[in-house]
């Protein structure tokens, strides 16, 4: 009876919500420090495609999730430079940043493979089995720890709420922003990463399939906060779960539900969540004003 | 003075270049998003184009949609570079082949996938459902418990035609056998998630199915690491995908893109290409089961007399292939 709990349902939960669970903490950390983030699909996708790279190139899992999260944290580089520096409209260049990255794979995946955004299949011996998710739980209870009771998430916090007091302590805003760029990226890369190396394996063209969104979503329903953050990219599990178990099951009647209502379930859940059951989601303060 | 030398020397050269071009046969392919490396359909018709390329010495150019609404812009591109014939892949062309085809009436149009119906396009269709019947019969007959699953990719009458045809073939081995069904989603997004997949496979084998049939593109990946790590089967679609995770791919169910477009393009060159509607199904072995050295030891030869008794069946009618685009116009005249 766990048993088939723990496999078909906890396992199952917890595998779908692991790349959502990164990009979502990385979202927030990025979107505390007062700096909008929708490039977490790009992130997400760079990762996965390096991410796979490298797990091919040194034959370790390790090593190629290393990666993942550094080709996001590079990638995030470029970001920070055009919002922070060049003090871009942040949306627009989110939304630049994720066409960019859809463009990169193909172009790349050419040169080294001959083939147009696909990279060739990682062996088995060099996948993941299970690993990933123990790192995803370090992260989450680190996030929590570093946010809530530390010099530095205190700071980064105030980057996003209050810069002025901020400044007034003699601290950079600047500084404080680029980490959280910087965070946003890596850990979003890492997301990435579980998608070509651990949940599948080989890297497939466009294969973030708009999970850098719903991560942002689940930022936002979890009032950026990390715990409340993680919870709601576990709902988006559940009802991904709940999507996948109640396919073709008859329910009443004798024909089974068809396909498409259930596979509104998880937007309508979310916008049943978002409009009505979790309350006012407040922003941080100085979401996405430029620092002076 | 010495420019405008130059650039008549230039465009002189342009012209010598493109005058020797068109003495040779163009090929344009236009392929789906998800491109000539899906290992599947699109692969499939890549791999006859450099057939025809080889054998034929014809000269071919393939470009990928980054989307659905750049097939038009893209085989619009071929017809004004005067390409003898584009190919175009899938069933999302359709309306643009259309347009082209009625916006370029001399240009000749090869459609895989749909009827466009168009006196300059050949309409290549194959008989999906009678090679998903075959090896709907050995996931029969590979499943002890007659429990057995098929995967879709998107939700779209053209895979549910395989489906239909799958679940006959089912049913005739094994009449109790139960069949899991999933799709993977209703948008395009559905053939390139391999994560999702994976645990929709996961499920079906955690419910007792023994071999899934997955036609799902790119996603399918998923599902062969899934038979992998539970130790089960699955089948693949379209190209011959035995080799991918050798050992866990009972079969492919093959649908020879590959074979029609070749045909096409040699019959344009022996000036036989005809239009309109061209059917391929297992008779002619348009669709069939793949055999190769990675699933050899799998199907055994008792199995194959069994699949060949009933491809007999089926070329003299004996058996009826249950098919849903014609129980779906059925549905639609009522």
């Amino acid at each position: 009876m766990i048993d088939s709990f723990i496999q078909s349902w906890l396992l199952p939960v917890m595998r779908v919500s692991t790349p959502l669970i990164f990009a979502a903490l990385g979202g927030m950390w990025c979107e505390r420090s007062g700096v909008i983030q929708i490039g977490l699909e790009g992130f997400i996708l760079i990762g996965s495609f390096f991410g796979a790279i490298s797990t091919l190139y040194f034959s370790n899992p390790y090593l190629g999730f290393l990666f993942a999260g550094i080709a996001g944290m590079v990638l995030s580089v470029l970001y920070g430079v055009v919002v922070l520096h060049y003090r871009a409209n942040q949306i627009v260049a989110g939304t630049a940043l994720n066409l960019f990255a859809m463009g990169i794979p193909p172009f790349l995946s050419k040169i080294w493979y001959d083939s147009t955004g696909s990279t060739p299949p990682i062996p088995t011996e060099s996948q993941f089995k299970i690993a990933p998710l123990f790192i995803m739980l370090m992260i989450v209870a680190l996030t929590h720890i570093v946010f809530y009771y530390s010099r530095f998430g205190l700071r980064l916090r105030f980057a996003g709420e209050h810069p002025k007091a901020l400044e007034s302590a003699g601290v950079s805003i600047k500084t404080k922003r680029w980490q959280g760029v910087l965070m946003s990226g890596f850990l979003a890369g890492l997301g990435g990463g579980t998608l070509s190396i651990y949940l599948s394996s080989s890297f497939i063209r466009n294969m973030s399939a708009g999970r850098g969104f719903i991560a942002l979503a689940a930022v936002i329903l979890g009032k950026w906060k990390p715990i409340p953050t993680v919870l709601a990219c576990l709902l988006f599990g559940v009802t991904e779960a709940i999507q996948i178990r109640l396919q073709g099951v008859v329910i009443w009647g004798t024909e089974p539900v068809p396909v498409q209502w259930i596979q509104i379930l998880p937007y309508l859940i979310t916008m049943i969540v978002l409009a009505g059951a979790v309350g006012r989601s407040y922003a941080p303060k100085s979401l996405g004003q430029v620092a002076e | 003075m010495q420019s405008i030398q130059k650039l008549a020397l230039v465009l002189g050269s342009l012209l010598v270049l493109s005058h020797s071009a068109m003495a040779e046969i163009k090929v344009g392919l236009v392929l789906e998003k998800s491109g000539k490396d899906d290992k599947s359909f699109n692969a499939s018709a890549y791999q006859g184009v450099k057939r025809a390329e080889k054998e034929l010495g014809v000269t071919t150019k393939t470009v990928e949609a980054p989307d659905n609404s750049a097939y038009e812009s893209l085989q619009r591109a071929f017809s004004e570079k005067k390409f003898d014939i584009i190919v175009a892949v899938g069933f999302h062309q359709l309306e643009s082949v259309r347009n082209n085809a009625a916006r370029f009436p001399n240009q000749k149009f090869v459609l895989v996938d749909e009827d466009a119906k168009m006196p300059n396009v050949r309409s290549v269709m194959f008989e999906e459902q009678e090679g998903s019947y075959l090896v709907g019969a050995l996931a029969a007959l590979h499943s002890k418990a007659g429990k057995v699953g098929f995967m879709g990719g998107m939700d779209v009458p053209l895979i549910r035609r395989f489906q239909l045809g799958y679940e006959a073939g089912v049913k005739k081995i094994n009449p109790k056998a139960e069949v899991l069904s999933n799709y993977l989603g209703v948008t395009g997004e559905a053939w390139n998630n391999p994560p999702k997949a994976k645990e929709l496979a996961f499920d079906q084998f955690n419910r007792g199915a023994e071999v899934i049939f997955v036609a799902a593109g790119n996603s399918g990946l998923g599902v062969f690491d899934a038979a992998q790590e539970k130790n089960k089967l699955a089948i693949g679609v379209d190209s011959n995908q035995n080799w991918v995770k050798p050992g866990y791919v009972l079969t492919s169910m093959l649908k020879h893109v590959d074979e029609a477009v070749f045909d096409s393009i040699k019959l344009y060159k022996e000036g036989k290409f005809t239009t309109g509607l061209i059917r391929y199904g297992v008779q002619s072995k348009g669709v069939d089961y793949a055999m190769d050295e990675n699933n050899a030891k799998l199907v055994t030869a008792n199995d194959r007399k069994k699949l060949e008794a009933l491809r007999a069946d089926i070329i003299t009618g004996k058996i009826k292939v249950p098919d849903y685009y014609l129980i779906q116009n059925g549905q639609k005249k009522k």
